[in-house]
């Protein structure tokens, strides 16, 4: 192969430099930012010494920390909650569906195309306190005044994420049910195992990576949600994100917003390096 | 008797299909609804938001804006994903592992990070922000799907085919040329229409290194206050959901026929 090995870099030196100029280096200078003492200076200027002093202001403002444990949290429950919800979608198209599982996965598969901003604002047609169903319940006389529901919560913010991720994860955790040796059930069948019984010792088991796979597919961009609060989250809803946005934005303090978004940073990357010991998850991002 | 069993499982997915559905059924028919505000029953049906949206120049824009940030960036995505690909399933080389591993990392770092991240990169190069910067940003997101669809495909093709180019005594860019991008071909298409789409829908990335010029989903998120403009906003998304479904059903179609599998069974039928 040696006499081959000279298109190697030609074919590898342009995404190397892509990667490391516009994805490895901004990271790298975002921590490097998070050092500062405050924002005097161009980002180059000379003479700042660096200082934890950011990292100490994010403890001593316990709200950040705080909020950051409610996102991992929020993040948590639309995980655990899509994949739950999708494992049984993923058990039909593969178990129970033959020729037109690719179909009915499509079909399920395709709104997360479409806009995820309007789908949200849709919902908000459907529940708002002057959407379709309030509408509906006040001309009909049932009501007398329109019901809010839902809208401007915590608990909207992980119900519009859920509905926007349930499609999505069915991908990864289909992929994992279908790499199952079928002659595994049909053994355990014939060696006397009931159905329940042949899911929970060998369905179950086996199908996991995927199902992990999924979790983390949904809960990486999920802690890092700041539109979703803005728009069905109201000031009641906020996430961690929103603090790192107001500080790049209005707020205006990037040292601050650097040290928060750095944390954040190294809590996901850490979680999915622990993850990925477990499981191969690129084979399920494909 | 398995006939007569309660059907749960296509119950339940019947229900989800349709409450995934049904906000794309609702904005439809906002969008032929004639009247601002949205009601059932509905108060007669209009094609007056769709010609207005026409004519409203700043929505266009920002179709046109989204387009050329799409178009651009997916391209760029498409070639480098293709080059990564081919070397990473066709070559061993140092560091393989480790580039592999950066190049899908975009994946696991939240939007909003790399948004930041790049902000405080172009601010410090000096770079103002433009639609260059968000279809560089959009580079990168889009380059581990291209990566990991084409690298899908170049495993499931038998490198023989280019070890007998060559033996044959064609040169390396000669068998890319000849064999392999043809081979490959279809799989890159599809490739670009799911970068093309991840770019079009993309708002976090859009909304932070972009001043002044913004893409259709930035420009959607500043209209949400404007209720008398909103039924044209939703006419256009109605109009660009059909694109994507279309994109998408094109891409996974594209998928399916490039396989090996798919091209040996032509080849068997022909005979």
């Amino acid at each position: 192969m040696s006499n081959r090995n000279s298109p190697v870099w030609v074919l590898m030196s342009p995404s190397a430099l892509w990667l490391g100029v516009f994805f490895v280096a901004p990271l790298l200078l975002m921590a490097a930012y998070s050092l500062r003492p405050d924002m005097r200076g161009g980002l180059f200027a000379l003479g700042w010494q660096p200082t934890l002093k950011q990292y100490q202001a994010v403890i001593e403002q316990g709200s950040y920390l705080w909020l950051l444990g409610i996102s991992v949290g929020m993040a948590f429950m639309v995980a655990l909650v899509a994949t739950t919800l999708s494992y049984p979608l993923a058990y039909f198209l593969t178990f129970r569906v033959k020729a037109s599982a690719p179909i009915l996965l499509t079909v399920l598969i395709l709104p997360f195309w479409t806009s995820y901003l309007l789908r949200i604002i849709a919902w908000k047609i459907i529940l708002g306190s002057n959407g379709l169903i309030n509408n509906l319940l006040v001309s009909s006389g049932l009501l007398h005044e329109p019901l809010a529901l839902l809208l401007y919560s915590r608990q909207m913010v992980v119900v519009t994420l859920v509905y926007v991720w349930l499609p999505f994860v069915a991908l990864p955790i289909t992929a994992g049910l279908q790499r199952i040796d079928k002659s595994l059930l049909e053994a355990a069948a014939i060696l006397g195992a009931a159905p329940w019984e042949s899911f929970l010792r060998i369905t179950l088991p086996l199908s996991l990576p995927g199902v992990i796979a999924g979790f983390f597919m949904v809960f990486i961009p999920t802690v890092g949600e700041y539109v979703t609060p803005l728009l069905v989250g109201g000031s009641a809803g906020s996430m961690y994100g929103n603090i790192i946005e107001t500080f790049f934005g209005d707020g205006l303090n990037w040292p601050l917003g650097s040290a928060l978004a750095f944390i954040m940073l190294i809590g996901v990357l850490a979680l999915v390096g622990a993850v990925s010991r477990l499981v191969d998850l690129r084979r399920f991002v494909g | 008797m398995n006939k007569l069993r309660f059907p749960a499982f296509p119950l339940y997915y019947a229900a989800l299909v349709l409450m995934l559905y049904l906000p794309i059924g609702v904005l439809f028919l906002f969008s032929i609804n004639d009247g601002i505000a949205f009601s059932f029953p509905m108060k007669g049906v209009t094609d007056h938001w769709y010609r207005d949206m026409l004519k409203n120049a700043e929505l266009m824009s920002a179709l046109g804006n989204s387009a050329l940030v799409a178009v651009t960036s997916s391209v760029a995505a498409t070639a480098l994903g293709a080059a990564a690909a081919i070397a990473l399933t066709r070559f061993d080389f140092k560091g393989k592992a480790i580039f592999l591993a950066a190049a899908l990392m975009p994946l696991l770092v939240p939007f909003l990070i790399l948004g930041v991240a790049l902000l405080i990169l172009f601010a410090a190069l000096d770079i103002d922000r433009s639609l260059v910067t968000v279809a560089i940003a959009h580079t990168v997101v889009s380059l581990p799907y291209t990566l990991l669809i084409l690298m899908a495909r170049l495993v499931g093709f038998d490198p023989k085919l280019e070890e007998a180019a060559q033996d044959l005594g064609a040169t390396y860019p000669y068998t890319l040329r000849r064999i392999i991008l043809p081979l490959i071909a279809p799989a890159m298409l599809a490739a670009w229409l799911v970068a093309f789409t991840v770019s079009f829908d993309e708002f976090v990335l859009a909304s932070f290194l972009n001043k002044g010029e913004p893409t259709l989903p930035v420009y959607i998120f500043g209209q949400l206050r404007f209720a008398n403009r909103f039924p044209q906003v939703v006419a256009l998304a109605v109009l660009v959901m059909v694109l994507s479904i279309t994109l998408f059903l094109i891409s996974n179609w594209l998928q399916r026929i490039g396989s090996q599998a798919a091209l040996e069974q032509r080849l068997g039928d022909g005979k």
